[in-house]
């Protein structure tokens, strides 16, 4: 954990001449063999006593973190105490790597620990390991596997909604007037709740009777319109529901690619006589390549995580149709306290995550390459 | 001598043609701009709306206040905020009150707090080499920012149990440190662009005149990079108003957010719809006034990554 900085690497020189006195630096080790101490002492008594072994403890691990607050507080003091400048510049990042490190990986430690166990929260038994268990009903668990291919299917749908994304930027980039009320209207959007959605959308205006939509949808001839009556119709509302709160996402980031477009290149284009559509996908389109992806890969990110909307509006429902995996492992914890088998679907989940995103972003980087020497070549 | 004069007047068939189309074309454009315009915007109307709706209206699908259905402040009188009942005790305006200032202060506080831990992380990242353990600077970045990937599910059961021990369920401390660690990668993503952005000989005039390094941070870059802050910060507090499944699970009777309350109203079987789109309406308020107001902010802020 100590940090070395290294000052050849350095954007921002600096000439640094402090003297730094042995008292000092003794000071500072001592400080952080201390505070060490303190913590360990404090975990491993704490330990003792929640298992039973010693009656001296606290009633819960609160005083625990304090003495990891502490901790790292004194990592901080001792860091400027022991390496002078370069320890003032390592407290800009220490506080944040410590709060990242601290909320991250033990968390993740700990859940793994209990992904292995049969830890369910309503049963008076504390956790008890069960091996592969977990890992063997999941894989007979015809639920989960639905809402990972359901994941599938929510994720595929971001091509539709990238198309219609980028149509608006190119609309709110053309010379329009109320160019302001426009990106104001379609922005708006985002900024609400999804929970607020699934009430108003989802709820109200998705009413059969009565909500406007459906009125709408037997205006247009569909005598009886049923938005979450058949498994497809319900994927396909809640994926609009989805790209209704997240199109404007996709349409600024790439509305700012647009507007970053070098100006000679889209005179150039048009000086040619180049028709707009030509000029769209010969010019426009792969200028834009870079920018698109990253849209695309950000709203991938944010699809995987996917919820609220399910949670709210449908539950899963009809028959899981809709689950995604975060709303499955929500009711699983919800209506059956399993935390145990919960953690494991959701790390396994983490572990594909992690899998797809990297595979994605290493084909993406191998293809831009491609693209490129192609066009230099 | 008869070219010219069709030239002055531009009313040759050619022309003409030309015209015509560029009409089309307009047409169509701002077409398409209404459309979208109501699609995004209609629900909202809905809302507010049925807000002011007594039963008859809801069921007969009424759409224009004083056309089709006299407004009424039924739904408002039920949350205890209608003009009649504002001034009398209200157990519902109280827990609806409760709720929101709940969510102020969680929003507020893990936003400042990410905006602070943020800015710190992504100037020391730009401006100087680190190396903890095996990690270097872009090891850090790559840490920092993978945490976008990470699911919420992943961490919110190993959170659940890790909290109770903490004695940290339901309170606001717990849900603020974790909706910090939601946003964090979101402004150090942001802000290490901004930084990016300032040139580093304005940092060594102003050591050369004395100041240290973060005194140097703090008077100097910080003032230009703060409309980038702001960006941060404005994106934070709409992701953590909204955040719903963290709450869900780690709030109950203390430290529920408004997105909890709206969405415990929506499971029972006869729905008062004027109460629930008062509520939901309320509950979405500052954040439309905050996009409209502040809008050139959130879409810099969401521009920051495109241009990478």
């Amino acid at each position: 954990m100590a940090a070395t900085g290294q000052s050849e690497g350095d954007q921002l020189h600096t000439v640094v001449s402090d003297h730094m006195s042995p008292r000092r630096i003794l000071t500072g080790r001592l400080l952080i063999r201390f505070a060490t101490l303190v913590l360990f002492a404090m975990a491993i008594v704490q330990a003792l006593h929640q298992s039973g072994r010693i009656s001296l403890g606290f009633e819960n691990w609160r005083p625990v973190l304090y003495a990891y607050l502490f901790w790292a507080v004194a990592m901080g003091v001792s860091q400027v105490l022991i390496r002078g400048e370069q320890g003032k510049r390592a407290l800009f990042v220490l506080p944040a790597a410590l709060f990242v490190g601290s909320m991250v990986i033990f968390p993740l430690l700990f859940g793994l620990y209990i992904s292995f166990t049969d830890w369910n929260l309503a049963s008076p038994t504390g956790p008890k390991f069960n091996g592969l268990d977990n890992v063997r009903q999941m894989l007979g668990d015809p639920f989960y596997w639905n809402a990972l291919k359901n994941m599938v299917y929510y994720v595929l749908a971001i091509s539709v909604e990238y198309a219609i994304a980028f149509g608006l930027a190119l609309l709110l980039n053309a010379e329009i007037r109320a160019r302001k009320f426009f990106r104001v209207a379609f922005l708006l959007p985002l900024m609400l709740s999804p929970v607020a959605v699934s009430w108003m959308v989802g709820k109200s205006m998705l009413e059969i009777r009565f909500g406007p939509v459906a009125s709408l949808a037997r205006f247009l001839g569909w005598d009886s319109p049923s938005f979450f009556g058949t498994p497809e119709i319900a994927r396909l509302t809640i994926m609009v529901m989805d790209a209704w709160t997240f199109i404007p996402f996709m349409m600024i980031m790439l509305l700012a690619g647009l507007q970053a477009l070098p100006k000679d290149v889209l005179e150039a284009a048009k000086i040619d006589g180049a028709k707009a559509w030509q000029s769209f996908w010969q010019v426009i389109f792969p200028l834009m390549l870079p920018v698109s992806i990253t849209a695309v890969i950000i709203r991938i990110i944010f699809k995987l995580k996917l919820a609220d909307i399910i949670i709210n509006v449908t539950s899963g429902g009809p028959g899981g149709a809709t689950d995604s995996v975060t709303s499955f492992i929500f009711r699983e914890y919800r209506d059956r306290s399993n935390v145990g088998y919960g953690t494991l679907l959701a790390m396994v989940y983490l572990v594909v995550i992690v899998i797809f995103v990297t595979t994605l972003l290493s084909v993406v980087n191998r293809w831009m390459r491609g693209v490129n020497e192609g066009r230099t070549g | 001598m008869s070219d010219a004069t069709a030239q002055i007047f531009l009313d040759t068939d050619r022309d003409l043609a030309f015209r015509a189309k560029w009409y089309t074309g307009r047409a169509l454009i701002y077409g398409a701009l209404i459309f979208w315009a109501v699609i995004s915007l209609f629900p909202i109307y809905w809302t507010v709306t049925t807000s002011f709706k007594v039963a008859a209206d809801v069921m007969q699908g009424n759409l224009i206040p004083w056309v089709d259905f006299q407004p009424r402040w039924l739904g408002w009188r039920t949350l205890g905020l209608s003009p009649d009942s504002i001034f009398e005790t209200s157990t519902v305006r109280e827990e609806f009150l409760k709720r929101f200032m709940n969510s102020v202060i969680i929003s507020l506080s893990a936003s400042l707090l990410a905006a602070v831990l943020g800015s710190l992380a992504a100037y020391g990242l730009s401006r100087f080499s680190y190396r903890f353990g095996f990690m270097k600077n872009s090891d850090i970045s790559f840490f920092f920012l993978s945490q976008l990937i990470l699911p919420p599910v992943a961490l919110a059961l190993p959170f659940l149990v890790l909290y109770k021990e903490l004695d940290l369920l339901d309170s606001r401390i717990g849900i603020i440190l974790l909706y910090t660690l939601m946003v964090l990668p979101l402004v150090i993503w942001i802000m290490r662009d901004q930084f990016k952005a300032i040139p580093v000989e304005l940092e060594e005039a102003a050591m050369v005149d004395g100041l240290s390094v973060w005194g140097s941070f703090v008077q100097i870059v910080l003032p230009i990079a703060l409309p980038g802050l702001v960006a941060a910060f404005i994106l934070s507090l709409v992701l953590t108003w909204n955040e719903y499944f963290f709450a869900a699970l780690l709030t109950s009777t203390d430290a529920k957010t408004l997105p909890v309350m709206v969405a415990s109203q929506t499971g029972s079987q006869g729905i008062n719809w004027w109460s629930m789109a008062a509520l939901s309406g309320a509950a979405i308020a500052p954040l439309v006034v905050i996009g409209i107001v502040l809008e050139r902010y959130i879409i810099k802020g969401m521009a920051a990554g495109a241009g990478k």
